[in-house]
């Protein structure tokens, strides 16, 4: 059985509906990731998994328990790290922590054994006598991570987890992530792409709250693949290149690049950026510049990256709503 | 006794953060006041006959004046603060229930309360060492002071659970409390048998007899059963999040 298992689920706020029946499954030990634009239904829908609040339709359970009838057993399996970073300014790491601890119903013998455990792992050591409220905002945001690791839950759900963190602090939660990831279920939301690629085995892409993808990395990027693309920077006239390279089998638009870096030793060469379907091209490409008798400079296939995925999923998207639409 | 941890974090915000040490200050500055000028009164006029109708029951009914003015400062951050600062989803996505968090809360803040009346002990305790006096009629004024507190407390905890804003808070928290006060005010507007039905309801009112060292079951249930409304209306109010779409 999946550790989260939900089913047509459904989140309305008076006339906005924030989650739109979506669908997925969750198995232990699995690091996913939810990727969508603000607004999408990534926090609504982990709110829901977190039992913050129940759904409006449909069925959720974690860990074999329904949140809205087993709402205290759920929350006995979870822990949340909420979009905004909530804490008490007022109170000092440590009270927060024992606060914390009970309230997780942390068994009293092991409690300062549990505290200590999270503040080694969150590295707040130097900062635990102090109040929430005097530290910066990258130690506030580990404290807030501490207190969803407290009683190592099954379940993290962790919405935004590195946003305002220096780039050395991320480094840092993302590995925590990942060694978290070895023994439990891990769902994190994020609009960094670069962290789902570094973390997560799997990513479930959320629009307008609906599910566009759920599948692991490789297999979107295969899915995504139809189009493959080559940079080539050649020296030559730029009229005739350009024509030889659309006779080229399979190639579908040749265009200058939207960015050009410019090199002082590049005078008089071109640029090019080759979309096409189909089989590798580059053997091709290359012998038909050679043949002309330009020079060739580079040939280099660019990869998808998670970026172009992403956009590229929410257009098809976007267009087939306004197609549906249309035909209406 | 899960109601335990939230009475303990609210105690140390409560204490963390001065306010209970400011609000514990006023009250005390204004009831030492209020004692005072009382003592004053019942020296010239009250000729020492009666201390219960002279004196403990002027300076009951001024510290239930005072409580109003403080209460709604010491209740109004309970909920508005936990929702301003996002904290409420942490205690939402523990395996705490409502009634634990609202339990834990009221406590505190009533612990607080109860703290501060009794630093007014003081007041009783010196003037035995000038007079002699029964000490019932003002036992019976403490414990009606502590019962009104409560209900004054619950209402506060309501209101707060209503709103993020702790400045509405306070005010609204004003308002019910000023309407309970005023209820029986426009006798000769309402005619006396509308102000006979309302006065049963009137926080002030009830509390009239305590302050005359008179504890009568009556007043003493209607008190705690009014505790009780307002704090189930809390569970309410907390568990509308589960239907409600925010």
């Amino acid at each position: 059985m999946s550790m989260i298992e939900v089913e047509n689920v459904s989140k309305r706020f008076g006339p906005i509906l924030a989650v739109d029946h979506i669908s997925f499954r969750i198995d232990r030990g699995e690091v996913v990731g939810f990727l969508g634009p603000n607004g999408a239904g990534k926090s609504t829908t982990m709110r829901i998994l977190a039992c913050f609040f129940p759904p409006t339709a449909g069925r959720v359970s974690v860990g074999g328990h329904d949140v809205t009838t087993h709402a205290l057993q759920v929350k006995q399996l979870v822990g949340y790290f909420p979009e905004r970073v909530s804490v008490y300014p007022d109170l000092p790491v440590r009270s927060f922590l024992d606060f914390v601890a009970e309230a997780k119903d942390v068994p009293r013998a092991e409690r300062k054994r549990e505290i200590a455990r999270v503040i080694d792992s969150c590295g707040l050591e130097a900062v635990s006598d102090r109040v929430i409220g005097h530290l910066s905002k990258g130690y506030r945001q580990r404290v807030g991570i501490a207190q969803a690791l407290m009683r190592r839950p099954q379940v993290l759900i962790l919405d935004e987890p590195t946003i305002g963190l220096d780039p050395e602090q991320v480094v840092e939660i993302r590995s925590l992530i990942r060694n978290l990831g070895a023994e439990r279920t891990v769902i994190l939301s994020t609009h960094i792409l670069s962290e789902v690629s570094s973390v997560c085995d799997r990513v479930i892409i959320i629009h307008q709250g609906r599910i566009l993808a759920s599948e692991s990395l490789a297999a979107l990027r295969a899915q995504l693949q139809r189009t493959r693309v080559v940079r080539v920077e050649a020296e030559g006239p730029e009229a005739q290149l350009r024509a030889v390279l659309e006779r080229l089998p399979g190639v579908e638009t040749v265009r200058r690049p939207e960015i050009k870096v410019r090199r002082a030793e590049d005078n008089g060469a071109v640029a090019l950026i080759v979309e096409y379907a189909g089989d590798d091209i580059r053997k091709q490409l290359s012998r038909a510049v050679v043949e002309n008798g330009w020079e060739l400079l580079e040939v280099r296939s660019l990869e998808p990256t998670l970026e172009d995925m992403y956009l590229q999923l929410i257009r098809d998207e976007e267009q087939a709503l306004r197609i549906e639409s249309l035909n209406h | 006794m899960k109601f335990l941890c939230v009475f303990k974090k609210e105690l140390r915000l409560y204490f963390g953060s001065f306010i209970a040490y400011s609000l514990a200050t006023a009250f005390l500055i204004l009831t030492g006041y209020f004692f005072y000028t009382d003592m004053i009164f019942y020296d010239l006029f009250g000729d020492f006959q009666d201390i219960t109708s002279s004196l403990w029951a002027y300076f009951f009914q001024d510290v239930r004046f005072v409580s109003m003015l403080i209460l709604p400062l010491l209740t109004m951050r309970l909920f508005a603060e936990e929702k301003k600062l996002g904290t409420i989803e942490l205690l939402w996505t523990y395996p705490l229930k409502d009634p634990h968090i609202i339990l834990g809360k009221f406590l505190a803040c009533f612990l607080v309360y109860a703290l501060m009346v009794m630093c007014t002990f003081a007041y009783p305790l010196l003037l035995s060492s000038a007079t002699t006096f029964s000490w019932g009629p003002p036992s019976a004024g403490y414990l009606g002071v502590l019962l009104l507190g409560a209900t004054f407390i619950a209402c506060g905890t309501l209101i707060s659970s209503l709103t993020e804003n702790q400045v509405v808070s306070a005010m609204s928290t004003y308002g019910v409390l000023v309407f309970f006060w005023f209820l029986n005010w426009n006798e000769e507007a309402v005619g006396p048998q509308f102000v006979g039905t309302v006065v049963r309801f009137s926080l002030f009112d009830r509390f009239e007899d305590f302050s005359k060292g008179v504890i009568s079951t009556q007043d003493v249930a209607f008190f705690i059963l009014a505790t009780f409304f307002f704090l189930f209306l809390t569970l309410q109010s907390l568990e509308s999040r589960k239907w409600r779409g925010t």
